[in-house]
């Protein structure tokens, strides 16, 4: 995909190693129940929930064990049924301890679903509440509560949906495996999305990389009017908020806005599924879909398990990990976050779990900086990372609020390309916590 | 194949994201540029004879060992095997003219580390491009040996010829372009040759090492500028091809210029700086004592980066333009 290429893309970006070819051919396969699950409170962006279970009790999957705190939180379900053990500080993917339920599974699993609801008939006030019930957070790894997403302020207009399904992180698999394997739920997802914000167009973006998923989700769209599939760029971060936005229909997300702010409501492949699971079969968030893959796994694959499940489970279950592992990552290679061990468990929004060799890592000795200028002409954001990383290290924090250090989304592009490999993004991502600890304090001052 | 619960002590490595890397490193991009040089290597020892690569030797050795002992002494890490020491040597050998003294490249690979480079901290904390700062020492010191010229091809010791450049300017004798292209003229080792030079630095281009906009918009700014007064007085101005091919444009534009360290990292910046160069290179050579100036028109705009670099921070994505 050369720069003649006419798929639609965003200025500035990267091209790692793809390793998609890894596991883009293998089909979802749904792991057997672990005999333990882990069940985190706070799976999502915002407040914990509220357990509403204790030690000794007996749950059914599927019944809620956890309740949302205030707007900005979601539920917890358990997906087994089984004993609650107790409730702990445990290990957990986002490399804090968290408080956790854990439950000893049993054989039963007799899952209690939520009454299905006809896609077609629905209004917006019961798909609001059945994606809150439900426990919904977004896919795309931030882990906000949908059903926020699908409230937008009164202000707001909002009249384009875009799924994404750039999946621009390499090595992952899991939302181009949705679109071959489950495109019509993937369209009644959208849909219900749509309907939820009295939204009018939809669009699918997918990166040129992807053609079997292209292909698949446009037949599945013929003789739509309302919903387009968008075919942009194979470039990392395409799948970010704002590159996809630029990509499909051209508008620039200001500094500091929010999609809605230009009339965009961006949900991931993976929610959408979840939406039409939620909605149509009155299933709650039970299981987590991903990729399971690098050079260090045995068995790369595509992986569907039950939250809560620690991933030694799932790692041994892809064949096991191979001696030249290096590092384990949740998530993708780009903005995945590595793990001390093998404990923590599969949260709602684990998309992937990555383990790597020397080989993919490559990490080169720091020099200091040659200011080459490359990281200035990969940032999507058209920020200068060298100088944000120094202003960061040397603590001059007004001087890199003005240049916009908050404004980064900490896509990790500048470090990937830097030829002298200074962890730049890092340190962007402490200074711009410093930054923003310093205009909270102008602000209570 | 081992499994993890028969391997419990497994040594994860533990940092923050992004967790892969691109395959660049300093260390590869600079021995990238010294692969770029070859041709130029080539074209110096076919038109000047085999002493040349003594010069580069000694060059490269004493910009090496200058690092070393600098580095020795500050109690720093000894980093000579970045390359970048290796390619300032090689810089300064290939603009020194055919047949310098030994003694006197030594002196300059010196200076040019000593005080191009490691005053200032080391790689990436010089202002100016260290070769071109031994480059303008010798000149300053030895002005006659500096700019005696050998004639190119079976040379008698000691025959000299004019550079293109001096024979216009003083004589307004003009050059046939293909022996420029080729480099059958009079001139620094490196810089003879327009082909030579052409080979190595679009294979920087396109390897991704340097970015194009500095060479093209030098390019550009010479076709414009040196244009402007050929159109005004053909027969006092060169035109702007001869502009192009002669002295050390080319090799300037491809290999000092473009130096990652002492140019700017804004796209609007490398711009304004490859355009800048061209405009006080086209000045000193059309209105200035000497004939040649592609060294002092770089090293000028050098000292301008951190001021264009501030000035030309690019809109950030969504911002009001």
């Amino acid at each position: 995909m050369s720069i003649f290429s006419k798929a639609k893309s965003f200025k500035g970006g990267v091209h790692p190693s793809e390793f998609k070819e890894l596991t883009e051919k293998s089909a979802f396969e749904v792991m057997p129940n672990p005999n333990m699950v882990i069940l985190p409170l706070k799976q999502h962006i915002g407040k914990d929930a509220k357990t509403l279970v204790k030690k000794g009790d007996t749950v059914k999957a599927g019944q809620v064990v956890a309740e949302p705190d205030g707007f900005i939180s979601a539920p917890v379900h358990s997906p087994v049924s089984g004993k609650v053990m107790k409730i702990t500080k445990e290990k957990n993917v986002s490399g804090f301890p968290a408080e956790a339920i854990i439950i000893k599974s049993d054989e039963e699993n007799e899952i209690e679903f939520m009454p299905s609801l006809d896609p077609e008939t629905v209004t917006p006030e019961e798909i609001r509440e059945r994606v809150r019930l439900a426990g919904l957070v977004g896919q795309g790894g931030a882990a906000f509560p949908t059903f926020v997403k699908l409230t937008p302020p009164k202000d707001k207009v909002v009249d384009t949906v875009i799924l994404n399904g750039c999946e621009c992180e390499p090595y992952l698999t899991r939302d181009d495996r949705y679109m071959i394997e489950r495109p019509d739920e993937v369209i009644t997802g959208l849909k219900i999305i749509m309907k939820a914000l009295g939204v009018k167009k939809g669009s699918i973006g997918i990166e040129n990389n992807k053609p079997e998923a292209i292909d698949v989700m446009r037949k599945a769209v013929a003789g739509m009017n309302d919903v387009t599939v968008d075919v942009v760029q194979t470039k990392y971060p395409q799948g970010a908020e704002k590159m996809l936005i630029k990509a499909v229909n051209g508008r620039e997300v200001p500094p500091g806005k929010l999609p809605m702010d230009v009339g965009c409501v961006i949900q991931n492949i993976g929610t959408a599924i979840a939406i039409n699971d939620a909605v149509v079969k009155g299933e709650p968030v039970l299981t987590a879909a991903m990729t399971v893959s690098g050079l260090g796994i045995n068995e790369p694959k595509n992986v569907i398990v039950r939250v809560g499940t620690p991933l030694v489970d799932i790692l041994e279950y892809c064949g096991g990990v191979k001696d030249t592992a290096k590092k384990v990552v949740v998530g993708g290679p780009m903005m995945g976050v590595a793990q001390f061990d093998f404990d923590a468990p599969v949260m709602k929004a684990t998309s992937g779990l990555l383990v790597l060799t020397e080989e993919e890592i490559n990490n080169p000795e720091e020099t200091p900086c040659l200011r080459c200028g490359m990281c200035v002409d990969a940032c999507p954001l058209n920020l200068v990372p060298t100088k944000l990383a120094r202003f960061s290290q040397l603590g001059r924090l007004e001087e890199a609020e003005q240049l916009g250090i908050t404004v980064c989304m900490e896509c990790g592009t500048c470090a990937y390309t830097c030829p002298a490999n200074i962890p730049l993004v890092q340190w962007i991502r402490l200074g711009k916590q410093n930054v923003i600890r310093l205009q909270r304090e102008r602000q209570s001052a | 194949m081992t499994t993890i619960t028969a391997n419990p002590s497994y040594k994860l490595e533990f940092a923050s994201s992004p967790h892969v890397h691109s395959r660049w490193s300093t260390k590869r991009a600079m021995w990238m540029v010294v692969i770029a040089l070859v041709p130029c290597m080539i074209s110096a020892v076919l038109f000047y004879g085999f002493y040349q690569l003594l010069i580069m030797a000694v060059s490269v050795l004493f910009a090496v060992l200058t690092e070393a002992a600098v580095k020795y002494f500050r109690k720093r890490e000894i980093t000579i095997g970045d390359g970048s020491a290796v390619i300032t040597g090689l810089l300064l050998a290939l603009i020194v003219p055919p047949n310098f003294s030994l003694v006197f490249t030594a002196l300059g690979a010196v200076v040019a580390i000593g005080l191009g480079k490691e005053i200032f901290g080391g790689l990436g904390f010089n202002i100016f491009n260290p070769a071109l700062v031994g480059r303008a020492f010798l000149q300053a010191a030895f002005p006659v040996q500096i700019t005696t010229w050998t004639v190119p091809n079976y040379a008698v010791e000691g025959v000299t010829s004019a550079t293109p450049l001096a024979a216009f300017k003083f004589d307004k004798v003009g050059t046939e372009v293909s022996n420029m292209f080729f480099g059958n003229i009079g001139g620094s080792l490196g810089e003879t040759s327009a082909i030579a030079v052409l080979i190595g630095g679009l294979f920087l281009v396109f390897a991704g090492v340097i970015n194009y906009r500095v060479p093209l918009a030098m390019i550009l700014g010479m076709v414009i500028f040196g244009g402007l007064f050929w159109l005004i007085d053909g027969t006092t101005f060169p035109d702007p091809i001869f502009q192009l091919t002669a002295g050390g444009f080319l090799f300037g534009t491809f290999f000092m210029a473009t130096d990652w360290v002492s140019s700017p990292v804004t796209p609007k910046g490398m711009w304004i700086f490859g355009l800048g160069i061209s405009l006080v290179l086209v000045m000193i050579r059309l209105f200035g004592g000497l004939p040649e100036g592609v060294m002092y028109a770089i090293l000028f705009m050098n000292g301008f980066v951190p001021l264009i670099n501030r000035y030309t921070r690019p809109t950030i994505f969504g911002e009001a333009k």
